[in-house]
């Protein structure tokens, strides 16, 4: 294994910790972000996920995983939650939780999607739908660092409406902050609009990452099908399978 | 684990690192798993995982060997490891 | 330990939903069905494609798929229950039931007590063979009247209704006879040998 690798780190402290929420902002029709306070929370690296659990009042319990969204620098946790038709946990998240309520969350989960400013290489990030989550993450943590490594986000969403945090990618992205991002719709082709309109192929992550030769690291995040499609594409262009992380989102409820 | 299950398109290692740590008590997605039908060798955030609510059918993608098979049930997890050739386990200096 | 905090009007899905009598305890209401695998779906090639019977090493009887389609064929409309706690009600299947496949078989009477199904990518699951005759089970290839998509067990899948849906294995391919009952994919993770929905033996030592 490469040296650069990390070490597995014993969970020793990884325990049920209580968060109450501060905030729920709603990024599109589908998607809200709850900002939450969790005092004891031992901190998280850009990338990682908190486990979330549910107890209704007759005991009964529910648990999925939420990738941070936030920052390690910002005080508060940030989660994207997006509404599954049919589901469980993110109806309720999305439709009935508000400021003062409460659950349990125990994290910072996983050491193999993670990326730091201290880090070296440019960072290309590849995002569909809610698999933006963990790589706005590492953005939000870029900024609060005030690294400015080159990075490039791609980004396929199905609408205009349905694209996440669009505000916050535009001011991140403001001239000099050395991260632009392209936007991908699949579904719509909104008049006026500049960017791609199909699904992320070959052509568009060369026009819209870095060359194999410059070594960027690349995280891949969103549905199975599109980080099967784009891990593949991105291997095909010549990057190293070594720099290349990829997490599938799906119906473990993430 | 959800009972949200949708489609059979697998996820990988990092979606079930919860329950890989509490089953394991550290963090496995970095752990490297040798596959026992291939040799080849992944870490386990990128292994394929399928099984839904059900349990972790960890697969390689080159020969689709089960290399690690996980059941949770109340009374515990019930874990099948034969399929892999062996695990490392970084500890870091 | 102190208790979790509650999480204010959070409820498990299905609670005002339970039909009396017809939706297994513990389980809830669906309106799309779910798919769930072991492992990837296999894709099969209709002209090699063969269902046999089998006991003691030995073929007893193998259908290929003309022959299969040509078997005497059953419609049923069932519930099905998964373990995992969705149900849905008033599915409706095509297929041969393994009563007309043992007859097809000329076999009046049955090898061995017990049967494990095996499937393509390797899946098994076992069901005691009394479970399988008398009509209450097939091996379908149509659902809603159309050939099964193959994310959910076609060609051709065991249903077996009455037990959890773990059991009416996907892809399957072959029944072989056993002697004494043997636990299948899941049944050797810690999931219950017989899976009654209605005594909800989800697990093991349920």
């Amino acid at each position: 294994m490469p040296a650069t690798e990390p070490a597995v780190a014993p969970l020793g402290r990884l325990r049920w910790l209580t968060a109450e929420v501060a905030d729920v902002v709603a990024e599109t029709p589908r998607v809200k972000s709850l900002i939450l306070r969790v005092p004891g929370w031992p901190g998280h690296r850009a990338g990682q996920h908190a486990d979330v659990r549910l107890t209704g009042e007759d005991g009964y319990q529910a648990q999925r995983s939420y990738s941070i969204a936030s920052a390690p620098q910002a005080t508060d946790l940030a989660i994207a939650v997006e509404r599954v038709e049919d589901g469980e946990v993110s109806p309720y998240l999305v439709e009935t939780v508000r400021p003062g309520d409460r659950f349990e969350l125990r994290g910072p989960i996983g050491g193999y999607f993670v990326w730091t400013s201290t880090m070296a290489g440019s960072l290309f990030l590849i995002a569909g739908g809610s698999g933006i989550a963990p790589l706005m993450a590492m953005l939000r943590h870029r900024a609060a660092a005030g690294s400015t490594v080159p990075a490039r986000l791609l980004y396929s969403s199905r609408t205009f409406d349905d694209i996440i945090f669009r505000g916050e990618l535009e001011r991140l992205a403001a001239p000099g902050s050395g991260l632009e991002v392209t936007h991908t719709l699949t579904r719509s082709r909104p008049p006026g609009w500049s960017g791609e309109t199909r699904r992320i192929d070959r052509a568009m992550l060369l026009r819209a990452g870095f060359p194999p030769n410059s070594r960027p690291r690349i995280f891949v995040c969103g549905p199975t099908s599109l980080v099967e499609t784009v891990a593949q594409a991105v291997l095909d262009i010549g990057h190293e399978q070594s720099l290349i992380k990829t997490e599938r989102f799906g119906p473990t409820g993430r | 684990m959800s009972a949200d299950e949708r489609d059979a398109i697998p996820l990988d290692g990092n979606a079930v690192a919860g329950l890989l740590g509490e089953v394991f008590a550290r963090e496995m997605t970095v752990a490297v798993v040798t596959c026992g039908g291939c040799g080849a060798t992944a870490p386990i955030g990128e292994v394929r995982v399928y099984g839904g609510a059900m349990g972790a059918v960890f697969r390689c993608r080159h020969c689709d060997t089960a290399v690690f098979r996980l059941g949770r049930t109340p009374r515990g997890f019930w874990l099948d490891l034969r399929g892999a050739r062996s695990v490392l386990v970084p500890t870091g200096s | 330990m102190s208790d979790p905090p509650i999480s204010r009007g959070f409820h498990r899905r299905g609670a005002a939903d339970a039909r009396a009598g017809r939706l297994p305890p513990g389980q809830h209401l669906v309106s799309d069905f779910p798919v769930l695998s072991a492992g990837p779906t296999p894709r099969s090639d209709l002209s090699k494609w063969r269902f046999a019977l089998d006991f003691d090493n030995k073929n007893l009887a193998q259908w290929s798929w003309a022959e299969f389609e040509a078997l005497p064929q059953t419609d049923v409309t069932v519930d099905i229950h998964c373990v995992t706690s969705w149900s849905k009600f008033d599915t409706a299947w095509r297929g041969v039931t393994i009563d007309a496949l043992l007859a097809a078989a000329g076999l009046r009477e049955v090898p061995a007590p017990f049967a494990m199904i095996h499937c393509d990518g390797g899946y098994t699951t076992n069901v005691p063979v009394k479970d399988l005759l008398a009509g209450q089970a097939m091996i379908a290839t149509r659902y809603r009247g159309a050939p099964i998509p193959a994310e959910h067990g076609g060609p051709a899948r065991l249903l077996v209704p009455h037990l959890y849906f773990w059991k009416s294995a996907k892809w399957a391919r072959r029944i072989q006879f056993i002697e004494q009952d043997a636990p299948g994919f899941w049944e050797s993770l810690g999931y219950h040998m017989y899976g009654d929905p209605f005594k909800e033996q989800r697990y093991a030592g349920d």
